[in-house]
């Protein structure tokens, strides 16, 4: 029974979601005040449906309902109840719901805190977030349902792909949906914007916290995914520029773009076309990961199903998507183009700048990730993309960006003298030019040019950024600094900080990791980075779903023990093997070991041993950035323009 | 500053961006494609000497051999010819005989493939497609033994 309470749930969402496109928007046009007025309640309603069908296939899950397809497909009863709730959005289907939901919830948060918002721009935009649900619960009733019934249901369900059975990837998803999905309020209020023809600076104030929000979502989602990497796939890298990372993080490329030249839109009025049209592909390229990551294009880790009928209907969605939205952008464009002007050197020029970096990056890893599907879809070859090039082009676009972001923020909008901001700047680039050829000179093993620019450009984000914070306190300096800021203000700091931490992280973990695999018999060490790994052999375990090999590696250093590290080889019920590193984490290194397979009857083992000096950087610096994120979008200034009217709209 | 020579700073600006992305980028994808070559193809001297490439079929049954350390030996076949392959490292959870696999590496002096990197199938219902596509291919071409017939029809 319940689980066609979820389908007519959904069935019942779709009808409300095709109300909810409608209606409103017509009501815009006619003047109908009651049609306009719907789009709140109608838009929580359908959440409700969304919700209630959710919650009918985590309960089909919990209670083993083999019944259901899905459920018989992607759990069985020995599964531990954390993996059976996400085993929900596991596969395919169930992930299409959850994306789903999440767009509902983002639309009834959007009627919840928008009651400064003039009522036809919530029609608007919850109608444009009504079409997307249109799209994608039309998708998942015709193509991918995940209340289908099985005629003969099995007594035992198979297993979920061991890959995703860990409490790192149980969030994942969750976390790049709302992301993605948390895009569409972007872009909802872009096309709002074009409809109704208002584009000022009210617009671009009511966009930004979602935006930002989203963003930050999308920032722990992608650094979530690259740490399950690094410690679940036991290859020891952070990331692969797999085809489904990159699905991830040209959103986020754009994505940070968009919400730099929303700043400039709201205190300036200037680059108005462009951000609409950021926002576009903002979501758009939300829209594209989806299709890389589900149609099964893809010759990736990720790519769970292969199903062209699947492929077609997201690819036209898509078309329909992009395809309309640029062509009103192009009827529309001439109408929303700024009046504002500023100088070659300015803020505005800086941030001009900035976005013209991040596009380009996002182009030239557009391309590298979709050249091989053109080329085999015209039947040209089969060739593959691999990191180098990713590397070749990232690399040398990041660092003109992070040069700019030292002078960005110093520079005045409007208007600035380029001699003003070079004196202004000259302290934190001679420190910055000498702390970091110094820093690998004294503190590391040996000396990188690669190192010491990673190093400069490390002090030059931090002193500049401090140096902001100091000008922004006046006389009294950098303590009242951090008083005068705003929370937007710190956000941009803890999120500039967080860009330089990310830096050191990338740049002593490339160059100074050391790797080998070897053999190992019980007894016998190998020694890297000064670290002796002792080998102490391997026992044989249980665990609740699968059978393991445990080893045991003593990790020494100069003679004194650090720590014993335990790395696993399970084999899972389904048949599948899997590799759990030991790892043992650190602020300035972390030592990882996997295990390889058993290679003769002495016991030998291959043996996989890491030292990546400062990798935690990485991640911290990706947290940074989201922690940055959420204190900008936490800035008074929203919640007091809202305030006003209502009574704490916020 | 005349507005006349602003807009030429933007331009100028905008397009030196483009031009060191656009050069980046042909750059660096000369030097990191690589093609997917069957054992057929690479039989008939159709994969480069000199560039790497990608070799993909099945791991023949039986030819997985250890070496030194952690040195290991297999073969690759699409049923009609087969490639020895040499690879020193640990192989993929999902490495077993008789099962799809793709290497990444060049061709050895000797004729046999030196791979820098094996990729084998991501669970156990899925065959990469370029593997699926050239036992197919194989498949059709000539005779192929009736266990090749289910592998390939697995995946179709």
């Amino acid at each position: 029974m319940v689980p066609e309470f979820g389908q007519m749930a959904l069935v019942i969402a779709l009808v409300l979601s095709l109300i909810q496109a409608s209606l409103p928007l017509a009501g815009t046009y006619k003047g109908v005040a009651v049609w306009i007025d719907l789009a709140r309640p109608i838009a929580r309603t359908q959440t409700l449906f969304m919700v209630l069908a959710f919650a009918a296939l985590t309960y089909s899950f919990l209670v083993h309902d083999f019944s259901v397809r899905y459920v018989a497909s992607n759990s069985n009863t020995a599964l531990p109840t954390i993996y059976l709730v996400s085993g929900v959005w596991g596969a395919h289907e169930g992930s299409l719901l959850l994306w789903a939901l999440t767009l509902s919830i983002w639309t009834t948060a959007v009627t919840l805190f928008s009651r400064s918002v003039p009522r036809e721009t919530v029609a608007q935009v919850v109608a444009v977030m009504g079409m997307v649900s249109v799209g994608f619960l039309l998708f998942m009733i015709l193509t991918s349902n995940p209340f289908d019934r099985l005629p003969n249901p099995p007594l035992e369900g198979r297993d979920l792909n061991p890959l995703l059975q860990d409490p790192g990837l149980a969030i994942h998803p969750p976390m790049l949906y709302m992301g993605y999905v948390g895009f569409s309020v972007a872009f909802a209020f872009a096309i709002a914007a074009m409809l109704g023809g208002r584009m000022d600076a009210a617009w671009a104030r009511w966009s930004r916290p979602w935006t930002n929000i989203a963003w930050v979502f999308l920032t722990l989602g992608i650094v979530l995914g690259s740490w399950w990497a690094y410690y679940e796939l036991g290859w020891g890298g952070w990331w692969f520029w797999d085809p489904v990372e990159n699905a991830s993080f040209l959103p986020w490329l754009v994505g940070t773009a968009l919400i730099h030249s929303l700043a400039v839109t709201e205190k300036r009025g200037a680059f108005k076309a462009w951000t609409v049209l950021l926002a576009i592909f903002a979501f758009s390229l939300s829209l594209l990961g989806t299709f890389l990551v589900r149609s099964g294009v893809l010759t990736s880790v990720h790519a769970f199903a292969t199903d062209p009928e699947r492929g077609i209907f997201i690819l036209i969605f898509l078309c329909v998507v992009i395809g309309g939205s640029l062509l009103l952008y192009s009827w529309r464009a001439s109408q929303i183009r700024s009046t504002v002007t500023f100088d070659l050197v300015s803020r505005e020029s800086g941030l001009l700048m900035n976005n013209v970096v991040l596009v380009v990056t996002t182009a030239s890893i557009l391309l590298g990730t979709l050249y091989p599907l053109i080329l085999d879809a015209l039947g040209v070859g089969k060739i593959s993309v691999g990191p180098p090039y990713f590397n070749a082009v990232f690399v040398p676009l990041t660092i003109p960006l992070a040069v700019m972001l030292g002078v960005g923020a110093s520079l005045r909008w409007k208007r600035d003298d380029a001699g003003r901001v070079l004196s202004h700047l000259k302290w934190p680039l001679v420190l910055s030019l000498v702390g970091g050829v110094l820093f690998p000179l004294l503190l590391l093993p040996s000396f990188s040019w690669g190192a010491a620019l990673g190093m400069v450009l490390f002090f030059w984000i931090t002193l500049t950024t401090l140096l902001w914070l100091k000008q922004r306190g006046g006389a009294q300096g950098l303590r009242h600094g951090l008083v005068a800021t705003g929370r937007g203000g710190w956000g941009m700091v803890v999120g500039h900080l967080g860009v330089a931490v990310f830096i050191v992280g990338i740049t002593l973990t490339s160059i100074y990791s050391t790797e080998k695999d070897v053999r190992l018999a019980p007894g016998e060490q190998y020694t890297l980075g000064g670290y002796d790994f002792l080998f102490k052999g391997v026992r044989r375990f249980n665990g609740p779903n699968f059978t393991a090999s445990g080893g045991v590696v003593e990790v020494s250093f100069e003679g004194k023990k650090i720590t014993t590290l335990f790395p696993e080889k399970r084999d899972y019920r389904s048949g599948m093997p899997m590799t759990e590193a030991g790892i043992d984490a650190g602020i300035t290194r972390d030592l990882f070991v996997a295990l390889g397979e058993e290679l003769d009857d002495s016991g030998a083992w291959s043996l996989r041993l890491y030292h990546k000096p400062f990798i935690r950087w990485i991640w911290l610096g990706g947290l940074m950035m989201a922690l940055g994120g959420l204190l900008a979008a936490s800035d008074r200034r929203y919640f007091r323009f809202q305030g006003g009217d209502v009574g704490g709209g916020g | 500053m005349k507005a006349r020579h602003k807009r030429f700073g933007f331009l100028a600006v905008g397009l030196g961006a483009l031009a060191l992305a656009g050069w980046l980028v042909v750059n660096a994808l000369g030097n990191n494609l690589s093609y997917f070559f069957s054992p057929t193809e690479v039989a008939a001297g159709m994969a480069p000497q000199s560039h790497q490439f990608r070799l993909g079929g099945l791991v023949k049954a039986g030819s997985v051999q250890r070496g030194e350390g952690i040195d290991v030996h297999f073969v690759v076949t699409d049923t009609q010819q087969e490639i020895d392959v040499v690879y020193s490292g640990i192989l993929p959870d999902l490495f077993m005989e008789g099962q799809g696999v793709i290497a990444q590496g060049r061709l050895g002096n000797e004729g046999a493939f030196i791979a820098d990197e094996v990729l084998a199938k991501h669970d156990e219902n899925y065959m990469p497609p370029e593997v699926a596509a050239a036992l197919e291919k194989a498949h059709n071409d000539g005779v192929a033994p009736p266990t090749t017939e289910a592998a390939a029809g697995v995946v179709n």
